[in-house]
């Protein structure tokens, strides 16, 4: 039965920004499901407030609303657009929650708008834990197998008590009833630990319910990826087994595809139950993922949950094995059934079939706990990773020490020298799950540890512990050999060595270690990812490397350009990055290329074999890319490697592969490294006549401390050579400064650390602009919302500038074309300047790719990436303009009057940690970068734009209501006009003492509240945390108080995120706050496609 | 919990396919020579079914999953008595069995049952191999002192092909057994064992069925002294058109409309007794991922299959048989091969993959109830 015929036009919902736990695979899955939906000819409308996604492009969908994802702004895009139909499953949590909502309101029946890939019922089974405890029961009678974890429900303490003994025992789980967040909950180990939580647990639940339940910790953990089809054709597409044992969440844990330890008669279960679970949830069409625990003592199997609707595992599980779950959900959506989709990679076979793997796959999660030092680091069961990396090997060891080193961290290999410590801390440290339990576990083997002990500390199955003994027998071999041989290195390269690891074991360069590889004849070939084990021939070449015999790369005559990625996504280089290597892909592609991608993060676009000619799943090292570039250059002619496109990661690669011979194409390692060196970049500015704040560089405290006076305090200071501001901080005086070297001693072993002064109170702006040696195209200028000394990923921002005129625009036009000039940019550049004055400094420039390049793309309707990557090729800017990929004439700085405002909103990951003691962490924002995403709002006014962005990011800025305003001294002046409007506009203004003083002398009717440090009043009057926490409070303006004061603020902006409130922490974000909360109380915030803002932009332009 | 078995891990071994192609790894399992036709398996679990699967007589199985071994080997999992695969090729073979039901290596195993085998290969190379030339004899030598590549190749040549091959007998039981219901008995049915796998007679007596599993050279007379309301020909090795006694035995079946019921050689037994011809496959179907689907519900089935030949018979219309009007039944929607048949007027079907599983999903076991309502409708 082909498509339905009834079905004219689909609303598609995005995920939003990118936050923990859902990431850029949502792009990856809502990219497919577009272009499948739009190659059958329907009208795609799709709405997604991140414009850093490929899914947002408007050539992906037919009507692309940069909107924000709530009920109410999709009503209105489904008010204007009338679409048929409604396909939530794609956008993660998001998506489908605010599908729930628009039909629990009625609104879906309104305008006729059928859900499709799911239903209300389907989704309710699947997600209410007790509605999925009852599916399981179903299960269960009908096959004979599945069960939920075994729980009892307690009243008092001899309840509880003899409940442990009907569970068989300790350790078993308290979760108080009806208790916020979870509250009161945890592991008790024994009777003494019961009785305290348990006795805590009952008094805390309203009801005086705890309810007890068995412990799977340590257990085995699997998943499933199953697809159904309306003619109930079920697939497991995929089965996953976790490293790291229950306890830790999926998506913190290592995973490893296919599962390893389960004999064919458990897996049958596992399907069996997989099967009938997405059957009794009713999941119609497309695709769920269900998690299973198995007790390795007697293989009794627990269904844990089931999501009905495309995952992050998903995602994996598509890359892992080259079945497109995502795609191929979109298809069923529309009516086909799985036999009627053709395998995308045989071409000859049919989708109805199950991937079979003849490689293993290995997950490996990236943290950035460096970035949130107060955060407790270990792992549990609330997912605190912000990336991932994926590697493919013939054989476990080699897929997990490729996916490893994918990981770009220091300390991410394991490490076979020096002293590994003692045995029984190394154990003791293992037995709690953390970021590199696996490399403490290493450590262990080394200490002598048994396998016996490594298992009993971790309960990682036997299997995988013998798996690292191999690993460590293979290093033992390596160290032990005489010379270094061709048997003992395709032995250590079977095992997934790299050059660097083997030349540490044997205190050798890795170059030195690469070139005897090479002189014996010890080199990778490359593999298909072919969904069938070879069974068919593969038309897709979507490669990874292994140390066998044969290699499937085919010769080809297209010179090819290879481009490298961003890999695993971290704070500071995301899926921006990603989406400018997509587009350079698409761009070189259609200029006659043979695009060849590298890349290793499983969630992206990039990686999709669909997005280049051939994909090489592969760790972005340079032994790694190396090989690559050898093989691509013995199958044909290669024009070039991309490297500003991709971030940090490639960029730091230019110079060695250059070094190595191998063509890199656009701006040159030498410029790169000029904007980078602050010294040459100095004599650049100087050169140019452009004044950059005072700055110093240096490599000890004695130097530091000479520069940082001269400069005068405070000082910004960081080290060279990173990106999100890593380590950045700003320092008041010398003892902080003192204790900053301290801190990051490990950040500037090897580079120096930089000094500028800190200009406070500046408007900082951000320019992306394109350089082709000739002439400049200023992509676009953007006026930070936060002033100077917040990173600038974390500060909104509005573009076109809102308060910049002409002649800014001008001197920044000729600064940047200057610049550009003087590095030598072929391609993109970013700068970034602050405006402190009058007086323009520069603060920084990059040549490559910015963060801000997606945002700058969407805001003016013009494709820079694509540009850069033309431009790279040694296209010019007046040819992109004959050809039509830039405008004919102006560009990003000039701007037609009537031009849509763009605001970029950050997206913070705040809810996302807890200190050790279960206290939120601070939402300060500093130099550091911390957001993990981001959000745009567009609108023909600043203030609305403004508005949605913030609905966007954290929800719809309030209209009416409480608004608690209190600020530090020198933000008191410019509180007081945004203050008497919000006043206006009916808000009851709350302040503490001080703040109510200043807005009570200007005449501003002010309500003062006790502040916590204060307590509770005499007759009971709450602080105003208490308010805050009792939902009494709509909007929150907190300026930190500079060092000192800085805690005074905590409790208050910890209370304001887990309660969901809007946080202001600058006065400059609440002057545009106003602004977006006077556009929607006049009520007219309308949506607008951006295909309909592009028209309009280009008929201005045009005129 | 040691790590064991570095027993044969470094002994020199040697794969050499007749058409000279040659591949050098470790030893594995037992050491020595052994010879059969190269097959290969996508089977990502049940390594322990394979290997104990008589259709795998004479022939040496290429995992295409690079890690086997992991969950060692216990005692429940074998479909039959014995290792049958005359050789075996893996990748990375377990160095530690890990599951609860794990009794001892497999490493162990196969030295224990004399099975040889080479590990350290690239398996890839060698499966892509066999599906662009076809499956094909191979040789696996090991040890320390092995012959030069001009012997090696000299016998591999000389070792028989599976074409003509007539290998029921070879693994059939020699006396009859009964498997008995489990629960109250319904049915009785005679299983002409072909080279019948364990769970085959399992499932029928799941369903209450007793089962009188009869040698391979059982006539019509002793298939129908055991008094059955249905009779069953298994799976088994060989090329089916060499088993004109089983085709005999069956047409006789078929002559007293007994519900009938066959499985893999026993569907290409009942596509010869129809008329139809058999062909060797380029490099068969080997795995648990195979989509057919049933033609007379549309529905698609993820199935386990383990055949080198097929029955030639028309897709797209009714054939007119000696025993009336019969249909392909099942097709497998990868190459569109004859997966099952069945008779219109009478009946007897049969299917080409394997319903009862081990290893595999269990999507196909309504076939089991197919037969049972045969058997019923029979009775009726």
């Amino acid at each position: 039965m082909p498509k339905r015929t009834d079905i004219q036009s689909v609303l598609v919902i995005g995920s939003g920004p990118i936050v923990i736990g859902q990431a850029a695979e949502f792009d990856y899955s809502g990219t497919q499901a577009c272009r499948v939906l739009k190659s059958e000819g329907l009208r795609v409308v799709l709405v997604n407030s991140n414009p850093a996604t490929i899914m947002t492009d408007p050539e992906i969908a037919d009507a692309t609303y940069v909107e924000p994802i709530t009920p109410e702004f999709v009503e209105k895009i489904i008010a204007k657009e009338r679409p048929d139909a409604l396909l939530p499953t794609l956008g993660g949590q998001t998506a489908l929650n605010t599908a729930i909502s628009l039909h629990e309101a009625g609104t879906l029946d309104k305008y006729g708008v059928e859900l499709i890939g799911a239903n209300v019922e389907a989704i309710h089974k699947g997600e209410d834990r007790d509605l999925f405890k009852e599916v399981v029961e179903a299960v269960n009678a009908k096959i004979g197998h599945g069960e939920s974890a075994r729980s009892v429900i307690c009243h008092s303490m001899d309840d509880v008590l003899k409940g442990v003994d009907e569970l068989g025992g300790y350790p078993v789980v308290v979760r108080p009833s009806f208790t916020m967040g979870g509250a009161g909950s945890g592991f008790a180990h024994d009777e003494e630990e019961l009785r305290r939580i348990a006795g805590q647990g009952l008094t805390l639940s309203p009801t005086t319910e705890v309810l007890l339940e068995e412990s799977i910790l340590g257990w085995k953990e699997y998943e499933l990826e199953l697809m159904r089809d309306k003619h109930d054709n079920v697939v497991v597409v995929c089965s996953i087994e976790n490293f790291d044992p229950m306890g830790v969440h999926t998506g913190d844990s290592i995973t490893v595809a296919p599962a390893m330890t389960l004999t064919d008669r458990e897996y049958q279960i596992l399907r069996d139950i997989g099967i009938a679970v997405i059957r009794e949830v009713g999941v119609d069409t497309g695709g769920c993922n269900i998690q299973f625990a198995v007790n390795p003592e007697d293989g009794r199997v627990i269904v844990i949950e089931m999501n009905p609707r495309v995952s992050r595992s998903s995602a994996l599980a598509s890359k892992a094995t080259g079945f497109p779950i995502a795609k191929i959900a979109a298809r069923l959506a529309v009516g086909y059934t799985l036999d009627e989709i053709p395998n995308d990679i045989t071409e000859q076979t049919p989708a109805s079939f199950e991937p079979t793997l003849d490689y293993v796959v290995v997950k490996v999660p990236r943290f950035a706990f460096e970035k949130f030092p107060a955060a407790d680091a270990s792992l549990t069961t609330t997912m605190k990773s912000v990336g991932e990396a994926m590697a493919i090997g013939r054989n476990f060891t080699e897929a997990l020490q490729k996916a490893l080193r994918s990981l770009e961290k220091k300390g991410s290999q394991f490490a076979f020298t020096g002293e590994p410590g003692g045995k029984a801390e190394l154990l003791e440290l293992a037995q709690v799950p953390t970021d590199g339990r696996i490399n403490t576990v290493m450590q262990a083997i080394r200490a002598g540890a048994t396998p016996q002990e490594v298992f009993d500390a971790t309960k990682i199955d036997p299997w995988f512990v013998d798996q690292l003994f191999l690993v460590k027998e293979i290093a033992d071999e390596i160290a032990a050999v005489d010379k270094l041989g061709p048997d003992i290195l395709a032995d250590a390269k079977r095992h997934g060595f790299s050059d660097a690891q083997i030349a540490d074991i044997r205190g050798l360069r890795e170059d030195v270690v690469r070139e005897v590889r090479h002189a014996l004849g010890v080199r990778p070939v490359y593999k298909t990812v072919d969904t069938c084990a070879a069974e068919f021939a593969a038309r897709t070449p979507y490669f990874y490397s292994s140390y066998d015999e044969e290699t499937e790369v085919a010769p080809r005559e297209k010179p090819a350009v290879i481009i490298l990625g961003s890999g695993p996504n971290r704070i500071g280089q995301g899926i921006e990055f990603d989406y400018s290597c997509v587009h350079a892909s698409f761009a070189l592609s259609d200029a006659g290329y043979e695009t060849v991608m590298v890349n290793c993060n499983p969630e992206t676009v990039s990686t999709d074999y669909d997005t280049s000619d051939r994909l090489y799943f592969e760790p972005l090292t340079l032994e790694d890319v190396l090989e690559i570039v050898h093989a691509e250059t013995q199958a044909g002619p290669v024009a070039g490697v991309v490297v500003q496109l991709g971030g940090q990661t490639p960029l730091g690669l230019a110079q060695a592969l250059k070094d190595n011979g191998v063509p890199i194409v656009g701006t040159s390692p030498e410029a790169i490294d000029l904007a980078e060196e602050r010294g040459a970049f100095g004599r650049v500015l100087t050169e140019a006549g452009l004044p950059a704040p005072k700055y110093g560089t240096a490599f000890s405290f004695d130097e530091a401390k000479t520069i940082a006076a001269e400069i005068g305090y405070p000082v910004m200071v960081r080290p060279s050579y990173v990106l999100g501001g890593r380590g950045m901080e700003i320092v008041y005086d010398e003892p902080s400064l003192a204790g900053y070297l301290e801190r990051h001693a490990g950040l500037i072993d090897r580079h120096p650390v930089l000094i500028d002064r800190f200009l406070d109170d500046a408007i900082e702006i951000d320019v992306d602009a394109l350089y082709d040696g000739h002439e400049l195209y200023l992509g676009g200028v953007m006026e930070h919302i936060e002033e100077a000394g917040i990173h600038s990923g974390d500060s909104a921002c509005a573009l076109p500038p809102i308060t910049l005129g002409g002649f800014d625009i001008k001197r920044l036009r000729a600064s940047t074309e200057a610049i550009a000039k003087g590095v030598g940019v072929r391609g993109l550049i970013n700068i970034q300047f602050a405006m402190a004055g009058d007086i323009l400094y520069v603060l920084e420039a990059n040549p490559r790719a910015s963060r801000t390049v997606p945002f700058t793309s969407k805001a003016t309707a013009v494709p820079l990436a694509k540009a850069a990557a033309r431009i790279s090729l040694g296209a010019t800017i007046s040819e992109l303009r004959a050809e039509g990929m830039l405008p004919r004439t102006g560009d990003g700085g000039t701007l037609p009057l009537d031009a849509p405002i763009s605001v970029k909103e950050a997206v913070m990951p705040w809810s996302r940690f807890r200190d050790i003691h279960g206290r939120g962490v601070d939402t300060v924002l500093g130099p550091e970068m911390r957001s993990t995403g981001e959000v745009m709002g567009i609108d023909s006014v600043f203030g609305t734009a403004y508005a949605k962005s913030q609905s966007g990011a954290y929800g719809a800025l309030p209209t009416k209501g409480r608004a608690f305003v209190s600020v530090a001294n020198r933000d008191k002046r410019s509180m007081i006009f945004p203050a008497r409007e919000l006043v206006a506009h009916g808000f009851e203004l709350l302040a503490t003492s001080g703040t109510a003083e200043v807005l009570r002398r200007n005449g501003i009717k002010t309500t003062v509240v006790r502040k916590q440090s204060e307590g509770q009043g005499p007759n009971g009057e709450k602080t105003i945390v208490q308010l805050i926490h009792d939902g009494e409070v709509d909007l929150i303006v907190n300026t930190p108080y500079g060092t000192g004061g800085r805690l005074d603020g905590y409790d208050i902006r910890t209370a304001s995120v887990a309660r969901g409130i809007p946080c202001l922490t600058t006065v400059q974000a609440l002057a545009a706050a106003v602004q977006g909360i006077d556009a929607m109380s006049r009520g007219d915030v309308g949506v607008r496609s951006l295909q309909e803002h592009a028209r309009h932009l280009t008929a201005a332009r045009e005129e | 919990m040691t790590t064991s078995t570095k027993g044969t891990a470094k002994i020199p071994a040697v794969l050499v396919l007749e058409d000279g192609r040659t591949f050098r790894g470790r030893a594995y399992g037992a050491v020595g020579e052994t010879f059969g036709e190269a097959v290969f398996s996508t089977g990502m679990t049940g390594y322990q079914e394979t290997l104990t699967d008589p259709s795998y007589h004479r022939q040496v199985v290429i995992m295409t999953a690079p890690h086997v071994g992991n969950t060692g080997v216990n005692d429940e999992d074998p479909e039959s008595a014995r290792i049958w695969v005359s050789g075996y090729v893996v990748r990375d073979p377990a160095r530690v069995p890990s599951n609860w039901r794990s009794r001892r290596s497999l490493d162990e195993e196969l030295r224990r049952q004399g099975v040889v085998g080479i590990s350290g290969i690239d398996t890839r190379a060698l499966t892509r191999h066999l599906r662009e030339r076809g499956a094909m004899r191979v040789g696996i030598f090991s040890g320390n002192a092995l012959p030069d590549a001009g012997t090696m190749l000299a016998e591999v040549r000389q070792a028989p092909e599976m074409k003509g091959a007539n290998l029921s007998a070879e693994v059939a039981t020699k006396e009859p057994y009964v498997v008995p219901a489990i629960g109250a008995k319904k049915f009785t049915v005679a299983a002409v064992d072909l080279g019948i796998k364990g769970m085959t007679p399992h499932r029928m007596a799941e369903r209450g069925i007793e089962v009188h599993v009869l040698p391979a050279t059982a006539t019509a007379e002793d298939v129908y002294a055991v008094n059955p309301d249905g009779v069953f020909f298994s799976n088994g090795p060989g090329d089916p058109a060499t088993a004109d006694h089983p085709v005999s035995v069956m047409r006789e079946v078929l002559s007293r409309k007994t519900p009938l019921f066959g499985i893999c050689f026993g569907n290409q037994i009942l596509g010869r007794a129809l008329g139809f011809g058999t062909y060797k496959l380029k490099y068969g179907h080997r795995g648990i991922n195979q989509p057919v689907q049933d033609r007379t519900t549309g529905k698609v089935e993820v199935t386990a299959h383990n055949h080198g030949f097929a029955v030639d018979a028309p897709l797209d219309k009714v054939s007119d048989t000696p025993f009336g009007r019969a249909e392909v039944s099942h097709v497998c929607l990868n190459d569109d091969v004859v997966e099952g048949l069945q008779l219109l007027d009478q009946p007897a079907f049969s299917v080409q993959y394997h319903p009862e599983a081990a290893a595999g999903p269990h999507d196909a076991a309504y076939l089991f109830d197919r037969f049972v309502s045969l058997m019923e409708g029979q009775r009726a």
